[in-house]
């Protein structure tokens, strides 16, 4: 969706304010945010992209006011409810109200490392011919999709260059909304600074993103 | 409940503090999540997982020819062969800097990182300055970083959109040609390996 997550491109945010020995954390509650968040990926059995669109349905406003941890705490406090696993009135009371849901996947300490060191790959095995190769130009599709989606809305409709194919992977959009993995082919296209923001811009600068198959065109 | 732990106990706990500690408080109570660890996760990240694993890949790199072939060519097992792999950095590349190229990463969606060999993401890669400018006007984001690049040197900007991870892969700095893998590596910083920095100079490092 055209969310205030889809950033690339906008003006006005100010300087990039870098802080000298900044600490992993900034607040004890911001550990125990992110803490929560990977924890509960387990018995929610929610996957990465149902993670990130819960972030990016924030209002805007809401989105763009609110610290990154916030805006994680908003997105789990979502799916834990829409899943019936705790209720507003749960946390506003700060203890069960209803019994717990029956779950699976309770990440233990003594798992934490093995689940770590897994992590999630998202490679699987090709469903269909390769469409694009190496060195082939392809259009970024002027698609504006009210779901998930991982195409940034500052390449639609452009055209750049296809560097590199990574295999088949997990379809963010289809797996956001539910509908399985559905693997497309994962390209990288590099676009010229000046294809994607005028005759103005960098002529030394390239920016490259990674597409899926169903992302792009032939032109 | 979870009031042994490291919070404060003071008495200006803020709405998200409070909101976080009821939570959690539930999420325990019903059995979804085991304090300890979350107690792990935060260690991990805070003590053991970050850019220090990063500067040994690089370092390696730097030292061994052979490494660095394996690295630019499959990253992630490269990368594995130093111990350093899974969540969020699952499929990994390594791109290098040169005389004519430096590369530039971001995550204009969200805040994407390699977090087996940098640690988690600072909060200015994670901000909408970074996010928003990193794509539309590298050149002015380096030099906020005091990065300042020969006009010519062309720019690569790897913008973070799948599940690829992007690990940049610094010019060696003059002036340690005799170093070992272990020195090299304080020359590495994080920044170094975003593509918002430089490699530090021997002089730099005590």
């Amino acid at each position: 969706m055209n969310g205030a997550q889809d950033m690339g491109g906008m003006m006005g945010f100010g300087p990039i304010m870098a802080e000298k020995d900044e600490p992993v954390f900034h607040a004890a509650w911001e550990r125990r945010a992110f803490a929560l968040t990977l924890a509960m990926g387990g018995p929610g059995a929610w996957n990465i992209d149902q993670s990130r669109a819960a972030r990016e349905s924030l209002n805007p406003a809401q989105y763009l006011a609110k610290s990154y941890y916030e805006i994680w705490l908003a997105g789990l406090e979502r799916l834990m409810s829409e899943r019936g696993l705790i209720t507003p009135e749960e946390i506003a009371a700060g203890k069960p109200l209803q019994p717990a849901k029956p779950v699976t996947g309770v990440l233990t300490a003594a798992r934490v490392e093995g689940v770590l060191a897994r992590g999630r790959p998202t490679e699987r095995a090709a469903e269909a011919p390769q469409r694009f190769q190496i060195g082939e130009r392809v259009l970024a599709r002027n698609v504006h999709p009210t779901g998930h989606t991982r195409l940034p809305r500052y390449v639609r409709g452009h055209v750049g260059l296809l560097t590199h194919v990574h295999g088949a992977h997990v379809l963010p959009d289809a797996n956001a909304a539910g509908l399985g993995e559905l693997p497309q082919w994962l390209y990288t296209v590099r676009f010229t600074a000046q294809e994607l923001w005028g005759e103005a811009a960098d002529r030394t600068a390239s920016i490259s993103v990674d597409a899926w198959e169903s992302y792009l065109e032939a032109v | 409940m979870h009031d042994e732990h490291d919070h404060d106990h003071g008495s200006h706990l803020t709405d998200v503090e409070l909101r976080v500690r009821a939570l959690e408080s539930v999420l325990v109570a019903k059995g979804y999540v085991d304090p300890k660890a979350l107690d792990l996760l935060i260690e991990t990240y805070e003590t053991r997982v970050g850019p220090h694993n990063g500067a040994r890949v690089v370092a390696k790199a730097w030292a061994d020819p052979n490494y660095k072939a394996r690295l630019l060519k499959d990253a992630t097992a490269a990368i594995a062969e130093l111990g350093y792999a899974g969540r969020q950095g699952e499929h990994m590349v390594a791109v290098e800097n040169s005389d004519q190229v430096h590369n530039l990463v971001v995550c204009t969606l969200c805040s994407c990182y390699p977090w087996p060999v940098l640690g988690l993401p600072p909060v200015w890669y994670k901000s909408a300055p970074y996010r928003s400018r990193a794509v539309l006007d590298p050149r002015s984001v380096l030099a906020e970083f005091g990065v300042t690049l020969p006009a010519n040197t062309e720019i690569k900007v790897w913008d973070s959109t799948a599940e690829i991870r992007y690990l940049v892969l610094p010019q060696r700095p003059a002036g340690a040609e005799a170093w070992s893998e272990e020195q090299l590596s304080r020359l590495v910083s994080r920044d170094s390996m975003i593509g918002t920095g430089l490699a530090k100079s021997p002089a730099e490092v005590p």
